[in-house]
């Protein structure tokens, strides 16, 4: 068992990985027990998670899939077994040592609130002694990789955040250090529908970019399915119910506990598989601010478009504008209108059709990595897309399957039992 | 009245910054005892219990009382007065401290560790900040309630402002007697309005913009 684990987590998982500045973990055999009570909060669990790739813990509340997260840091300390993180078996090293080498990510981004977002941000570099010029430089570079302006937001402290920004800050502290690995414990409850959309595309743009080694706790299966490589299915006592990709989980759930957490509408579930980027994008008539309205129409009309996006200096859009709209102004403006609709090309199908309703459009913006304008995605595509996955449910076991397992459980319930 | 005070100007205003300076350090030395205290005690339900009855029971010790007793092991002088200063001043630092710090959002201190914080660290860099405000309240209330007590410790022949109440109390109907009481009342008074203002600056040097209200 122990061969088969250290060869398939070298990681051999992602194609291109030279890429990759994540660290593969392994849990082994872990338990943990808490003094008064009969039965272990987890109960021997096995589990590998490979390098670079984005794995979910789904599970009821209260099954152990948070206290599972917690021993990989070690706030939670395990009572038998080993954590074993790249080649370092960091069960018995300093605890605080340990996590100033692991980004940790809460509900609500957790942040100190007498700190501003620099000093937030600044907090693990700190500690480990960078100097005051490469943290200034630092905490910029992560301001702006996770989409708020440097300049604007490195005084505030949290409270003058929306909810969604304090959530960005609080991934920009966890990536502070470059840490290998991140852990997120339910990291997008405590934000409405479509910020928390807008955070998941940009977790999934940020993952693209840096390939860390993402655990992340959720209820939200469909979250789980939008983010994760592999998805981790608990039961009580955190007993690995089914350990797969996104697709085979919806595909074969392994037992009717899966089916149920899936939900009813498994088949329409294969909505939140397929990303915005995977369909065609329309292409869409791009302006600037200060272009003037009178050369914009006629590029509009040879391209049979009724509408133009406005894009920043940056090739963000910022706004969306109808012939009857641009007949009212003589010069573009460089105002943001906050109601746009706009997704994410990671962004799955579902989320694309959610932000067209929510925004009563039927065509919605699509941006890529740093929010640049990619394209224009409407409903008529999302539709085809519909038909064509459904003609295509059938799909192939993956390679490397990781290992999950828990000791003593039946064999059927766990996926490591195919290797 | 006035030429009690123009005649006496040089010691009024000697006892009056005797009065002072024995209050800052009572209440300085009462507040660092009691955030020491309290951050011993805040983590255990029991032991904080007892802080808070403590700090209750200890309030209702008539003053007076109490220092009359501490001059029978030590004596007249600074060393009484300094003790029951310093004892009524850390109740309600204490309280206070105790309040705060078990105030202090449990999700932030897992934070703190979750970004590897030790435990002295959070302790000092997240959950004092964060409880400083309240804490920072239970200090004025301290030092304004001390202000009076500090009156008392004339009776130990101890510094401060108390002289001129109690020889004026003593010989009460006698000449300047009165004058001299009020001298004493109003300079605790004008002491305790100039102390109160040196606590809102600190409070706005002191708290951070980001937990202000």
């Amino acid at each position: 068992m122990s061969n088969t684990i250290a060869t398939s987590s070298k990681g051999t998982y992602r194609e291109g990985s030279t890429s990759d500045s994540g660290a593969g973990i392994l849990i082994d055999r872990v338990t943990k027990r808490y003094p008064g009570q009969k039965a272990p909060a987890v109960d021997g669990i096995t589990l590998e998670i490979p390098a670079g790739k984005t794995v979910m813990f789904v599970g009821p509340s209260g099954c152990g899939k948070t206290t599972t997260l917690k021993m990989i840091n070690r706030l939670i300390e395990p009572s038998e077994g080993r954590i074993i993180l790249g080649d370092d078996d960091v069960t018995d090293i300093d605890g605080d040592e340990l996590r100033r080498r692991i980004g940790y990510v809460v509900q609500s981004g957790g942040l100190f609130p007498h700190m501003s977002v620099a000093k937030n941000i600044g907090l693990v570099p700190k500690m480990l002694g960078w100097d005051k010029q490469r943290i200034s430089a630092r905490v910029d570079e992560l301001l702006e990789l996770v989409s708020l302006d440097p300049a604007t937001y490195r005084d505030r402290y949290p409270k003058e955040l929306s909810g969604g920004q304090q959530q960005r800050v609080g991934v920009a502290r966890a990536l502070a250090a470059d840490p290998p690995v991140l852990l997120m414990d339910e990291p997008f409850g405590a934000v409405d529908p479509i910020t928390r959309q807008r955070l998941q595309d940009e977790l999934i743009h940020i993952q693209s970019e840096l390939h860390k080694t993402i655990v992340c706790v959720t209820h939200d299966f469909d979250e789980a399915v939008k983010l994760g490589d592999w998805i981790v299915v608990f039961s009580e006592r955190a007993e690995i119910v089914q350990y797969d990709t996104p697709e085979r989980i919806l595909a074969e759930p392994a037992n009717e506990f899966v089916e149920g957490f899936i939900g009813s509408c498994a088949g329409l579930k294969q909505l939140t598989l397929s990303r915005v980027g995977d369909v065609g994008l329309l292409e869409g008539i791009t302006a600037r601010p200060g272009d003037p309205v009178r050369e914009v129409i006629p590029r509009m009309e040879r391209a049979g478009e009724h509408r133009v996006v406005v894009l920043d200096g940056r090739d963000r859009p910022i706004q969306w504008l109808s012939r009857r709209q641009l007949s009212r102004i003589n010069v573009l403006d460089g105002v943001t209108d906050p109601k746009l609709p706009v997704v994410g090309n990671r962004a799955t199908l579902n989320d694309a059709l959610d932000t067209m309703l929510v925004c009563g459009e039927g065509a919605a913006l699509v941006t890529g990595p740093r929010d640049k304008f990619l394209g224009v995605i409407d409903v008529e595509t999302v539709m085809r897309a519909i038909t064509a996955i459904r003609q295509q449910v059938a799909r192939s076991v993956p390679a490397d399957t990781p290992v999950g397992i828990n000791t003593g459980s039946v064999p059927t319930t766990a996926s490591g039992a195919r290797l | 009245m006035l030429n009690f005070i123009a005649d006496r100007w040089e010691q009024v205003l000697f006892s009056s910054w005797q009065h002072f300076s024995l209050v800052v350090q009572c209440v300085v030395l009462a507040s660092v005892i009691a955030v020491v205290l309290a951050a011993l005690v805040y983590r255990n339900g029991a032991l904080a219990s007892v802080a808070n009855a403590v700090s209750a029971v200890g309030l209702t010790i008539p003053s007076f009382a109490l220092i009359g007793i501490l001059i029978v092991p030590f004596g007249f002088g600074v060393v009484p007065a300094v003790i029951v200063i310093t004892f009524f001043a850390a109740l309600p630092v204490l309280r206070n401290a105790v309040v705060g710090l078990s105030g202090v959002n449990p999700a932030l201190v897992e934070s703190a560790r979750g970004v590897g914080m030790g435990r002295m660290k959070t302790l000092l860099r997240i959950e004092l900040p964060l409880a400083w405000p309240v804490i920072l309240a239970g200090v004025r209330v301290s030092a304004q309630m001390v202000m009076g007590v500090a009156a008392i410790a004339a009776f130990a022949l101890g510094p401060g402002l108390g002289g001129f109440i109690f020889s004026g109390l003593a010989r009460l109907g006698g000449a300047n007697s009165l004058s001299s009481v009020v001298t004493g009342v109003v300079a605790v008074i004008i002491l305790a309005l100039i102390l109160d203002l040196g606590f809102i600056g600190l409070g706005r040097l002191t708290i951070s913009r980001g937990i202000r209200v």
